[in-house]
């Protein structure tokens, strides 16, 4: 690890100001993905801003809102009652993700900015457009069993480890941030990126801004929601495909739908047109395997991750399944 | 390796180590030394001018100290405080093997730099028997043979504790789940869910 400069600003307009006046400053929250990072020499910050101690923790409701503050550690999300209420998709998310060790450690805002564990990412000997922009893809061509086939580009195929993000790219969250030039907010959509030809930048979040919070609608899919994730071992495994999905459900029709999927691409991927072919219809696992078809329409796999095209499709129709009530898990 | 074959024989291994990375005080801006550090000059130097104070309470006793940043609690612990029942694993957040409980809650001292710990209260498998008497979880895990090389052991037991303290052991499967973060090698995990179970059903305040 790099010696860096430790600070623990008590304001969180100082600590804005000590990540702007350095150029590879980071804030440092839970610390589970920077910590691990720095040991790797994988990122090597000159100084970290200690942001534990700001008052930026709990979930309030404000009307048919639901905020988050960004220190709000991931247990304490997952076992809130407003959550459990409201949102239980979001608490099933991420009681699927890491352990319980670290969902007591780990933040929502460093949820959020979770980098890939893309093992070529994070094996320093081998080429990487995210790590090192320029030296190449080492998956493209590698041991690609874990990575994309939707939004991909030739100059990185990794995918975005979290389960965190899926439930809140499906309730249409809102990213909360603060910096130099004052308070912005992006949606959940718009956050984070496709690789394209940066691949070193994983979201829209600017150097010196500081995520505050985020915010989620309460909707009508609290009864019929459900995640499902798949990997090669039933817990603390990154996931191979997930599956975030939420109905508004009037008897056995469906009147909105909400789907998105983990495992599959460099953000967490909302499947829109899936969503429009649901609405309206019965419940059925006929409907569900078209949507699921639909869905994944433009797929692309590499060499070992061709199971991706058969698992995905059969992961939604599960999915959806079980959150209609169509099957039991 | 004997701890006494390295130094002299008053000395332990540990105490050595530490004297041969001994740092002399030179007068240089932090940015100087960091610039002087990453440049590979003199880290020791560097590392002197921009130690971190700490003052964290571990196993009921309070330690204020002057650290290097880097220094996560998981060595805190092993290296500058010699409590060694905390055990490196992996190092990466992987393993368990260093789970201790921070203001109560279990968490990997791995990943936690000891510098974020300050003013916090810390428990280690030191800390969890009173006096002679072991701890309710230690005494189930010898009963059901909850480890074989026992290195994962520390770990298992501090994940255990709070298992059942956050709630999250009532049933066999239940507590799997919530223990997935403790890897044991030698697969002593049937063990470790009985160990588990019988003290739950105990009832006991643990």
């Amino acid at each position: 690890m790099n010696l860096f400069q430790y600070v623990r600003p008590a304001e969180q307009k100082s600590a804005i100001a000590a990540v702007a006046s350095g150029p590879t400053a980071k804030f440092l929250g839970g610390g589970t993905n920077l910590l691990d990072l720095m040991k790797r020499n994988i990122m090597h910050p000159e100084k970290l801003v200690d942001i534990t101690r700001l008052p930026l923790k709990g979930i309030t409701r404000q009307g048919n809102t639901i905020r988050i503050s960004a220190l709000t550690r991931n247990t304490e999300v997952a076992e809130d009652k407003t959550i459990l209420q409201n949102i239980p998709l979001l608490a099933m998310a991420i009681n699927q993700g890491a352990s319980a060790q670290i969902r007591n450690m780990a933040t929502v805002g460093g949820n959020l900015l979770q980098r890939t564990r893309c093992p070529y990412f994070y094996d320093t000997a081998m080429p990487c457009n995210k790590r090192e922009p320029g030296t190449g893809c080492g998956a493209l061509e590698g041991f690609n069993r874990m990575h994309a086939i939707f939004g991909f580009s030739d100059k990185c195929i990794a995918v975005n480890p979290s389960d965190m993000n899926v439930a809140l790219r499906a309730l249409d969250a809102t990213i909360v941030v603060s910096g130099p030039k004052g308070e912005r907010k992006i949606p959940i959509a718009d956050f984070h990126r496709l690789p394209g030809d940066t691949p070193e930048k994983d979201t829209n979040l600017d150097k010196n801004e500081l995520i505050t919070a985020v915010t989620i609608p309460i909707s009508p899919f609290s009864k019929n929601s459900y995640y499902l994730k798949v990997r090669d071992r039933n817990s603390y495994a990154f996931a191979l495909v997930s599956v975030a999905a939420a109905l508004n459900m009037d008897g056995n029709t469906i009147k909105e739908a909400r789907l998105a999927m983990g495992g599959v691409a460099h953000k967490p991927w909302r499947l829109t047109e899936a969503e429009k072919a649901l609405a309206g219809k019965p419940a059925t696992e006929e409907n569900f395997k078209q949507a699921a078809q639909i869905a994944f329409q433009g797929a692309k796999a590499f060499k070992y991750n061709q199971f991706k095209l058969k698992l995905g499709p059969n992961a939604i129709v599960q999915a959806l399944s079980v959150a209609s009530g169509l099957k039991q898990v | 390796m004997n701890e006494k074959e390295l130094g002299c024989p008053n000395e332990s291994r540990r105490s050595f180590l530490k004297k041969t990375t001994a740092i002399t005080a030179v007068a240089l801006t932090p940015a100087a030394a960091i610039n002087a550090a990453n440049n590979h000059w003199d880290e020791h130097i560097a590392a002197a001018i921009e130690n971190v104070s700490l003052s964290v309470e571990i196993n009921g006793s309070k330690h204020t100290m002057d650290i290097d940043p880097r220094t996560s609690l998981l060595d805190l612990l092993r290296e500058n405080l010699h409590l060694t029942g905390t055990k490196k694993g992996c190092d990466y957040g992987q393993c368990g093997a260093c789970t201790v409980h921070v203001n109560g809650e279990r968490v990997l001292s791995c990943l936690t730099l000891a510098a974020t710990a300050d003013g916090a209260q810390v428990t280690t498998i030191e800390g969890l028997a009173n006096g002679d008497e072991l701890h309710p979880m230690q005494t189930a895990f010898i009963k059901h043979d909850g480890f074989q090389c026992g290195y994962c052991t520390p770990g298992q037991i501090m994940s255990a504790v709070a298992c059942i303290r956050e709630g999250h052991a009532g049933s066999r499967d239940e507590i799997r789940e919530y223990m997935s973060g403790n890897i044991c090698r030698c697969g002593a995990y049937p063990n470790i869910v009985d160990a588990i179970e019988e003290v739950q059903k105990g009832g006991q305040k643990i």
